[in-house]
């Protein structure tokens, strides 16, 4: 029990670790790595320091950027002072108040003051503070810390802090996907370990992260992509162990219609691929959408430059050992997009979620298919109206039940004694969630749509999923 | 194949088919639906005659229609923590899912968590956190109504989860959560939370956690803020959330007769070919319900530091 070194080693911040900064409510998600300046804030700093520290740790920035463990107790309120006064009726704003001056400010952090200091010398020279009340002297100081304290706090990521971290820096990126709609998504789909998962989303990858972090690593996430490549920035900043990447399996949505017609499964599923048919075929489909600019211009390059014989021969052979890797990398890829494809087939999946900027009718009623009966599927959308058009569709063409199209309001508490209220500013809108319960295609209703469902749902119920 | 690997179901694992011994939840129509306790020979009456457990439910698949007695149908649901939220039986004030969400994601619990609860109540969101930390995590919950604490116990076996929890009836206040140093977060939704920080504080790992107390007045929450940043919890943070529901509705505002225009007057045929009388639009809208939720409860957060 004496020995806590080894017990601590997990907590303990590594070389290569995604941590995410923190001061105040701003957050930033970097990489650990040795000599490199980071920015945060307007201040920059190296990481070095940090390694080998416990994670939550707090860090204070010194003079060349270095970080400096800040015992708990030191962030504590610089001021002792306990005279106030009761009201403002003799403060009067005439500008001269504070009798340090900017370039005196200056000169004292150019000294090196820490910010704790700094705060102290601009309550001292305050000629009002002694006659604000309490609070407005708890207020000033609070305002001044946040201005001066050069203070970093390195957490450990993980899905609240990234989604409050990506909220507050680039809404954007994430389709303004507020939080607390994340957490009513994960709860919605009822994502949890041992599932299988189907992801559309373009949020940087924070609502796909999310969803892994919540089966731990047990289950499969088939991310359903558009364009090129799947984005996983978001997911990188988790900085989950090796492992919960084999449960990650991607698919693009350029494939779905063939996946469903049924026309896809010879290139996704023949396993001679040494011939040379089949291996055009599959480069072809893997560049259509995936186009490699870097590569395509480096190999047009070799050729141009290619005048002396040997430097030929050369440039011949690292040009063949290229098209190698590349030729590995895309069988790789073929296997990666079969494996895909064959979680897709059963059309056995658990849940469904879709976070997209694209119109999420298509992509809902798409992707619908691949669910078994009696599970949860969660649309996002940042305007109600493309989940007006979604809720519509749904109920014409059935399959469905529990149908939800809701918003959350998120209001935040300051709780301070006698000071208790709401605080001041709330988050406008954090978009529109549609959510749902799919059951076995309705035969009954003569609908003409519907019809056109039946044979798929049929097959559903004959093919075993778990056997 | 069928039959090859039976998965039973649980809250925490799905399985394809209706078995002997599940709770399956009866989908009746918009927002109703019931829990049932399957069973062999057993039946179970709905406002469209009997469902017969034996031919009806049993070896079906999880989201069939089954037709009932009366000719009239209705589907049967795989369970989970949500729909279990909206069928139990109460036997005290529960959390809904909009909170649910909120403190399972706030909490940063997922699969492998230990967390503490109390009070277990009537197990709406202790199934929440079950499904979430399944299935290496676990759940100490403390309940000290012995009654409830019995029948939830109960419950908890039904729904195959009682490997992930240990409820203990005692009272959390006084007695703690019956664990010390081992867990990554607790919950606190009892009347007087500003008493369990002390213990909430005890029964958490020294590298640290989150915690979370729900309280429906603000006096409460002082309180529980007070007690958080005495017993020198961080980051503490009060919410509130709300969840507003918006019904799907074709509307038509009909368009005033303006009378006949200039244009019409030189024209008579024109203004014989537009009729005023229907002269309205249709389009797709929301309408908020007439009543909702305004109130539930506040939520504080805090993160304990290492100690």
């Amino acid at each position: 029990m004496a020995d806590n070194v080894d017990e601590d080693s997990q907590y303990r911040i590594k070389e290569g670790d995604y941590v995410v900064l923190k001061r105040g409510d701003i957050f930033k998600a970097v990489q650990i790595q040795l000599k490199k300046k980071v920015i945060f804030e307007k201040q920059w700093f190296f990481l070095d320091k940090a390694v080998g520290q416990l994670y939550s740790s707090t860090f204070e920035i010194v003079s060349g950027g270095i970080l400096q463990p800040l015992k708990p107790k030191d962030t504590e309120s610089p001021t002792d002072a306990k005279e106030a006064g009761t009201d403002n009726r003799n403060i009067v704003d005439d500008g001269k108040s504070q009798k340090l001056t900017r370039d005196d400010i200056e000169t004292l952090k150019e000294q090196g003051l820490k910010g704790q200091e700094i705060i102290q010398r601009l309550i001292e020279s305050s000629s009002t503070f002694r006659d604000k009340t309490e609070y407005a002297q708890d207020k000033y100081i609070k305002k001044k810390k946040k201005k001066y304290e050069n203070t970093v706090t390195i957490l450990k990521p993980s899905c609240r802090i990234l989604a409050m971290m990506y909220h507050g820096r680039e809404p954007g990126k994430i389709c303004h996907l507020r939080y607390d709609t994340l957490a009513q998504m994960l709860t919605l789909a009822n994502i949890h370990a041992g599932s299988k998962v189907l992801v559309f989303e373009t949020c940087a990858g924070l609502v796909l992260g999310s969803v892994m972090e919540r089966m731990g690593g047990y289950g499969s996430v088939i991310q359903m992509y558009p364009g090129g490549g799947p984005v996983r920035a978001g997911v990188e900043s988790f900085g989950f162990p090796e492992h919960f990447h084999d449960m990650l399996h991607e698919f693009p949505i350029c494939h779905v219609n063939a996946l469903l017609a049924g026309t896809l499964d010879t290139t996704a599923k023949d396993p001679s691929a040494d011939s040379k048919k089949s291996d055009m075929s599959a480069e072809e489909e893997q560049n259509q959408p995936k186009a490699e600019p870097e590569e395509q211009s480096m190999e047009t390059n070799t050729e141009a430059d290619g005048t002396h014989d040997h430097e030929k021969d050369e440039r011949e052979k690292l040009k063949e050992a290229r098209a190698q890797g590349k030729k590995v990398k895309q069988e790789e890829k073929r296997k990666k997009l079969a494996a895909a494809a064959a979680l897709l087939e059963g059309r056995n999946a658990d849940g469904l979620v879709i976070a997209s900027r694209f119109h999420p009718c298509p992509v809902l009623m798409g992707l619908l298919k691949f669910l078994s009966p009696s599970r949860p599927f969660v649309v996002y959308s940042q305007y109600k109206e493309a989940l007006i058009e979604c809720y519509t569709k749904l109920k014409d063409h059935g399959g469905t039940v529990n149908l939800r199209l809701t918003d959350t309001w998120l209001r935040h508490y300051q709780v301070l004694p006698n000071r208790t209220h709401p605080v001041l500013l709330m988050s406008g809108g954090g978009g529109y969630l549609l959510s749902g319960t799919t059951v076995a295609a309705d035969r009954s209703k003569p609908a003409g749509s519907r019809r056109a469902e039946e044979p798929a749902a049929k097959r559903l119920k004959l093919t075993d999923t778990e056997g | 194949m069928n039959g090859v690997t039976v998965l039973t179901m649980s809250f925490v694992e799905y399985s394809d088919f209706v078995q002997d011994g599940d709770v399956a939840i009866v989908y009746l129509g918009h927002e109703s639906m019931m829990p049932v306790k399957v069973q062999q020979g057993a039946q179970t009456q709905t406002r469209y005659g009997a469902i017969r457990h034996t031919t009806d439910l049993i070896g079906q698949r999880y989201g069939s229609k089954v037709t009932c007695s009366k000719g009239g149908w209705v589907y049967v649901l795989h369970p989970t923590p949500e729909l279990w939220t909206v069928t139990l039986p109460h036997r005290t004030q529960i959390l809904y899912t909009t909170d649910i969400a909120t403190i399972t994601m706030m909490l940063e619990l997922k699969p492998g968590s230990v967390v503490c609860e109390s009070g277990t109540g009537s197990g709406s969101l202790s199934h929440a956190i079950l499904r979430t930390i399944a299935p290496t995590g676990h759940l100490h919950t403390a309940e000290f109504h012995q009654q409830r604490a019995e029948k939830v116990a109960e419950e908890f076996k039904e729904h195959r989860v009682d490997h992930l929890v240990t409820v203990r009836n005692q009272d959390v206040c006084k007695d703690g959560f019956g664990v010390t140093g081992v867990a990554d977060a607790v919950f606190l939704d009892i009347p007087s939370p500003w008493d369990a920080v002390r213990h909430a504080k005890t029964a958490m790992k020294k590298q640290g956690g989150r915690v979370c107390s729900f309280s429906p007045c603000i006096e409460q929450v002082q309180k529980t803020c007070e007690a958080l940043v005495a017993q020198g919890f961080e980051e503490v943070s009060s919410v509130e959330i709300l969840l507003r529901v918006h019904d799907v509705r074709t509307v038509s505002l009909p368009l005033p007769d303006f009378g006949p225009d200039s244009l019409a007057q030189t024209q008579p045929d024109i203004a014989e070919k537009t009729p005023p009388i229907q002269a309205s639009v249709t389009m797709k809208t929301t309408v908020p319900p007439r009543e909702i939720p305004g109130h539930t409860g506040y939520l504080t957060f805090a993160t304990k530091p290492r100690t």
